[in-house]
């Protein structure tokens, strides 16, 4: 069981009653930057949602709550990851709470369910949710991802898989929602075009008790990249190993398949599977230096994907306010200069492209064991890695946006 | 599962709470009114959605409370209709108003179908078979990808501008949800108080009566359940001209629970309880979780005490405490 | 349950469970492969046998009292969570103990639930269900809050973690494991029912309530009897069923429509329809999700549908639900 601080202090101070959410800047001043952060506390996201949140105040203590020279204040809302309940709480902190910058929210669904409302009230968005469209054939102008999009790192990946490791033929398995079909997707065409083959794609229901079934479909192949999102992956490999599928073929995966979060309850099973992720606790650049530590330190745990996203969101925010001199009022030169950060982030270096999308650094990492903990440790970095891959962006865009169809697959075994 | 309900009330009871009752709905009237005045667009937008969910769980509550079924699947109209008219009015190419009257009519047309398959169960087979039935529109509207875009949701949605009035703004469509919310409201009271709703309450309480009596039970079941869906259905419409995107959650089990939950916290069987039992589940689950972490938690506590407290649910248990505060109750 | 036409519907219904279950496994091996069929048998009986112990507390506690218990589900996810925090507090604690362990921690708490709050509800079946969602959610929120959203793993057992090589087949050890506790569970549920006072009494008074009643049985406490009775099953399932599923939020809500579609299926109030329900289910979950992805979403449903409007009192019940 971990208890953050906060949360302890808050239990002790409820004393036993319902814990309130106190904000966490004591009061409201006439030159604070209203922030709020839409993230999931409660339901099976919970987890990263979790994350999302502790790293952003995290990263707002170190500042003593002062982002680009000016107080913030921090307001969180529960979306419980539902669409409709995303939009109730994306308003509540529009309307009620005047917030001047959003971040989040964490699912894609979420983030099109409230993508009319953003255009409509126009407040900046800083997203963590990798729904393509958002930053591609229907982007939107106060949406900017320092993330991914679904397929970003799966691009790498392919190119990793096939030129690096030699593979040639491969199983995708993923969540049967948008985001893993987005993802399987961009790996596919990858790998595809550079000579792999992809003789089975599985999509697993989210709600999915025993993924035994679908262990035991699976046909012989070189290696399986895995497309899960949160603990679903952790859940498939367990069965996989227990199958004894292990030393017959490899596991690679898209950048939540192995995230930290997860690999912390994994044991031994998980050593050298390799995935590609936008982050890795393991990065050595200042600012991971002092964030990845620090955030062990007080909860007990590696940052992972959720965290990085916050904190680097964080950043990107800061550098904005900078840049307008505080002046965030200014909606559309606060939208500009967002999307003009160019920022040292704990994921590297962030910038954007015209659609808002990040264009950074994409790291392949495969698990090992250090200091008695695993970790995702980086093999190799593919540097700025924009969300169309090497391909040019107009022909990107005049493909159908990426699905469970799209590319269609032409290699599966019969 | 049989279920028995305890509140057909006694004349005398009835007399000696009409107090009550028109301090209540005068009280709501007034509130209803004035809010748009006084309240921020953010509050304005929580009273819309209570609206519609307070159709949405009177709409249950006439299959529930009167005829004594206990549905565990009604999202599947609600999800249906809203789907339908976002479907024809984005890919279909069809204006607001020919969506609407698809919507509700496809909609109804599927409830009498539902119907059909549903009541051949009753008690917790009827429960599990319209869960079933909207498991199986969930699993659709999931899946389904060509058509409703999967998990993606439909987006594009926008709001109809009835005689030219934009309802865009948070209090003009708060006026235009009040007003349908009225109508169904007031459509939903005459129901049950007719001879039908009498015959209704009838099966409900006294089927086999019923039935030696020379009623079709079965047709008064099926009616009910298609006038349900209907309403479901119009709460659906509203649900989507509301958030202009619909996604499949709409159509699960908890969008369900939710309905029957408010119904059950409020009073089943009466007009009130519903439209408290909204308020209730809209407010814990949008408002309160603003304050409170741990809010699933809370609203699971409320269930509890409300059952613990007032067994008959918050509007028939205020009336009796009330009684018995003025002497008059037993 | 004591009746012949229950005994020769039974048999019946197993040879006929057979020889479909073995054209099934001809046509699936020519289609797949025998390796596929094997396995996903396997998976199929893993599955129905955790299901089964997640519905026959559903299903005895229906019977009896006449009680929609929404918060199976959330018994077994509550098991899960203490099995995993058992093991993973104390060294050297083998699974079973923690089975034991979450089973009696699940049963004490249901004993409760019963005694304090269902027990005031006897009458008021929307009450119930009101209760039974809410206490679900209450468990299932306390479970984030004490465990944290990620999920924890129940370590599979040293001894079965090796997968099972038999005549060119590798199976995972564990699931056998799974299915021969079911089994033993299912006997000693029969006996229980079958040749003991207690049973005598859960059957006489799912048979008749009233006369139960007149003829001295103690009810009240039958009743508290058997809700722990099987909100012990369920809690002791979670940790059986942990190290295939882990346990994560969101894990009742996976379960608890399978374990309703069981007892809809196999009929309320029945033990031998749970068993046979319990492995239907899990045959046409994992075979269906596999060769009819397409149908992945529907593919419980529909049969479900399909019983329920021909046969509302399910496959043995004689009840209807």
């Amino acid at each position: 069981m971990t208890i953050s601080r906060r949360t302890f202090v808050k239990t002790v101070a409820g004393a036993g009653v319902a814990t309130v959410a106190a904000p966490y800047v004591a009061r409201a001043q006439a030159d604070v930057m209203r922030l709020g952060l839409l993230t999931v506390k409660t339901g099976p996201l919970a987890s990263g949602g979790i994350d999302m949140e502790r790293a952003l105040i995290m990263y707002l203590k170190e500042r003593n709550f002062m982002l680009g020279g000016r107080k913030v204040e921090l307001t969180v809302a529960d979306t419980a990851g539902v669409p409709a309940t995303s939009r109730t709480k994306t308003q509540e902190l529009v309307e009620k709470n005047n917030v001047h910058c959003l971040a989040g929210p964490l699912a894609a669904f979420e983030a099109l369910a409230i993508d009319d409302y953003l255009r409509q009230v126009q407040v900046p968005t800083i997203a963590v949710a990798a729904a393509e469209d958002m930053t591609q054939r229907n982007p939107n102008p106060w949406f900017v991802r320092p993330t991914a999009t679904s397929s970003q790192c799966a691009h790498p990946m392919a190119d990793y898989a096939a030129k690096e490791m030699k593979l040639k033929r491969v199983i995708t398995i993923a969540d049967d929602i948008a985001y893993g079909h987005e993802m399987t997707a961009g790996f596919q065409r990858v790998f595809e075009e550079n000579g792999g083959q992809i003789v089975q794609k599985l999509f697993a229901p989210l709600a999915v008790p025993d993924y035994g079934s679908y262990v035991a479909q699976l046909k012989n192949a070189d290696a399986l990249f895995l497309g899960f999102a949160g603990s679903n992956g952790f859940r498939f490999v367990r069965q996989f190993v227990e199958y004894g599928l292990k030393d017959k073929m490899k596991l690679i995966g898209g950048m939540t398949a192995l995230d930290e979060a997860v690999l912390r309850n994994m044991g031994d099973e998980a050593l050298g599977i390799v995935t590609a992720c936008w982050y890795s606790a393991e990065l050595d650049n200042p600012v991971n230096k002092v964030f990845a530590p620090a955030f062990r330190n007080e909860f007990k745990y590696d940052p992972g994907f959720y965290a990085a996203a916050t904190y680097a969101a964080g950043a990107v925010i800061d550098q904005a306010v900078k840049a307008v001199n505080g002046k965030v009022e200014d909606k559309k030169a606060f939208m500009a200069a967002l999307r003009a950060a160019d920022v040292m982030t704990c994921r590297g270096p962030v910038k954007f492209d015209d659609l808002g999308n990040v264009v950074g650094d994409t790291y392949i990492r495969s698990v090992t064991r250090k200091d008695g903990r695993l970790a995702n440790s980086v093999i190799k970095t593919y540097p700025n890695v924009s969300q169309f891959w090497n391909y040019d962006k107009a022909a990107f865009l005049a493909n159908p946006v990426y699905s469970r169809d799209f590319p269609p697959a032409k290699n599966l075994d019969k | 599962m049989t279920i028995e309900t305890t509140s057909s009330a006694t004349p005398a009871v009835e007399a000696k709470s009409s107090t009550l009752r028109i301090a209540f709905y005068a009280v709501m009237g007034v509130v209803l009114l004035v809010l748009p005045m006084f309240s921020g667009d953010f509050y304005i937008n929580l009273a819309s959605q209570i609206l519609i969910a307070a159709i949405f769980a009177l709409s249950l509550n006439l299959l529930v409370g009167y005829g004594g079924l206990s549905s565990l699947g009604h999202a599947s109209f609600l999800g249906l209709a809203a789907y339908f008219a976002a479907w024809f009015f984005t890919r279909g190419g069809v204006d607001h108003v020919s969506a609407a009257v698809i919507a509700i009519l496809a909609t109804s047309v599927v409830a009498g179908l539902f119907g059909l398959i549903s009541l051949r169960a009753s008690g917790l087979g009827f429960l599990m078979i319209t869960l079933a039935l909207s498991q199986v529109l969930w699993g659709v509207a999931f899946r389904w990808a060509a058509v409703t875009n999967g998990d993606n949701g439909l987006s594009g949605m926008t709001r109809p501008m009835p005689f030219g009035i934009d309802l865009n703004g948070a209090a003009n469509f708060y006026w235009f949800a009040l007003i349908i919310f009225g109508v169904s409201f007031i459509l939903m009271a005459i129901f049950t108080e007719s001879a039908f709703g009498s015959a209704l309450r009838g099966t409900r309480d006294q089927p086999r009566r019923m039935a030696a009596l020379g009623f079709d039970v079965w047709m008064i079941r099926w009616i009910t359940f298609v006038y349900a869906g209907f309403w479901g259905g119009v709460s659906g419409l509203l649900y989507v001209y509301y958030h202009k995107y619909i996604h499949p959650t709409s159509l699960s089990i908890t969008t369900s629970a939710e309905g029957l939950l408010s119904v059950i916290a409020g009073g089943s069987g009466t007009l009130g309880g519903p439209v408290v039992g909204s308020i209730l589940v809209v407010m814990l689950k949008n408002y309160a979780s603003a304050y409170i972490e741990r809010w699933n938690m809370l609203l699971g506590f409320v269930f509890l005490f409300i059952v613990l407290v007032m067994p008959e649910g918050l509007v028939p248990g205020t009336k009796r405490l009330f009684n018995r505060f003025k002497g008059g109750a037993k | 349950m004591q009746s012949g036409n229950t005994l020769t519907r039974t048999v019946l219904a197993l040879v006929a469970v057979l020889l479909i279950g073995a054209a099934g496994f001809s046509y699936v091996s020519s289609i797949r492969s025998p390796q596929f069929a094997v396995i996903q048998a396997l998976n199929s009986l893993a599955l129905g046998g955790l299901l089964f112990l997640l519905a026959s507390g559903f299903s005895l506690i229906f019977g009896l009292m006449r009680l929609a218990n929404l918060t199976h589900g959330a018994f077994f996810m509550l098991g899960a969570y203490i099995g995993a925090n058992i093991l993973r507090s104390y060294d050297g604690v083998n699974l079973w103990f923690a089975m034991i362990g979450a089973g009696i921690a699940v049963a004490v708490f249901g004993g409760l639930l019963e005694r304090f709050v269902l027990r005031q509800l006897s009458s008021n079946s929307l009450g119930q269900v009101l209760v039974t969602l809410g206490m679900s959610f209450i468990v299932a929120d306390a479970c984030l809050m004490i465990w944290g959203g990620d999920p924890i793993p129940v370590p599979t057992p040293a001894a079965f973690q090796s997968p099972l090589r038999v005549a060119g087949f590798m199976f995972p050890t564990y699931r056998l494991v799974v299915v021969l506790c079911a089994v033993a569970a299912a006997i000693g549920l029969y006996l229980l029912l079958e040749r003991t006072r207690l049973g005598a009494m859960i059957r006489a008074g799912v048979d008749d309530m009233q006369m139960a009643r007149a003829v001295g049985i103690p009810v009240s406490k039958l009743f508290t009897a058997v809700f722990m009775l099987g909100a012990g099953i369920a809690g002791a399932a979670g940790v059986l069923g942990g190290p295939i599923m882990s346990a994560y939020p969101g894990l009742d809500a996976d379960m608890l429509p399978l374990a309703l579609i069981v007892v809809i299926l196999g009929g309320v109030g029945s033990l031998i329809g749970a068993f046979v329900g319990s492995f239907i289910i899990g045959f046409i979950y994992t075979f269906g999700t596999a060769l009819l992805p397409d149908l992945a979403y529907v593919i419980l449903f529909l049969p479900m549908i399909v019983v329920i409007a021909f046969r509302p009192q399910g496959l043995f019940g004689r009840m209807s639900a």
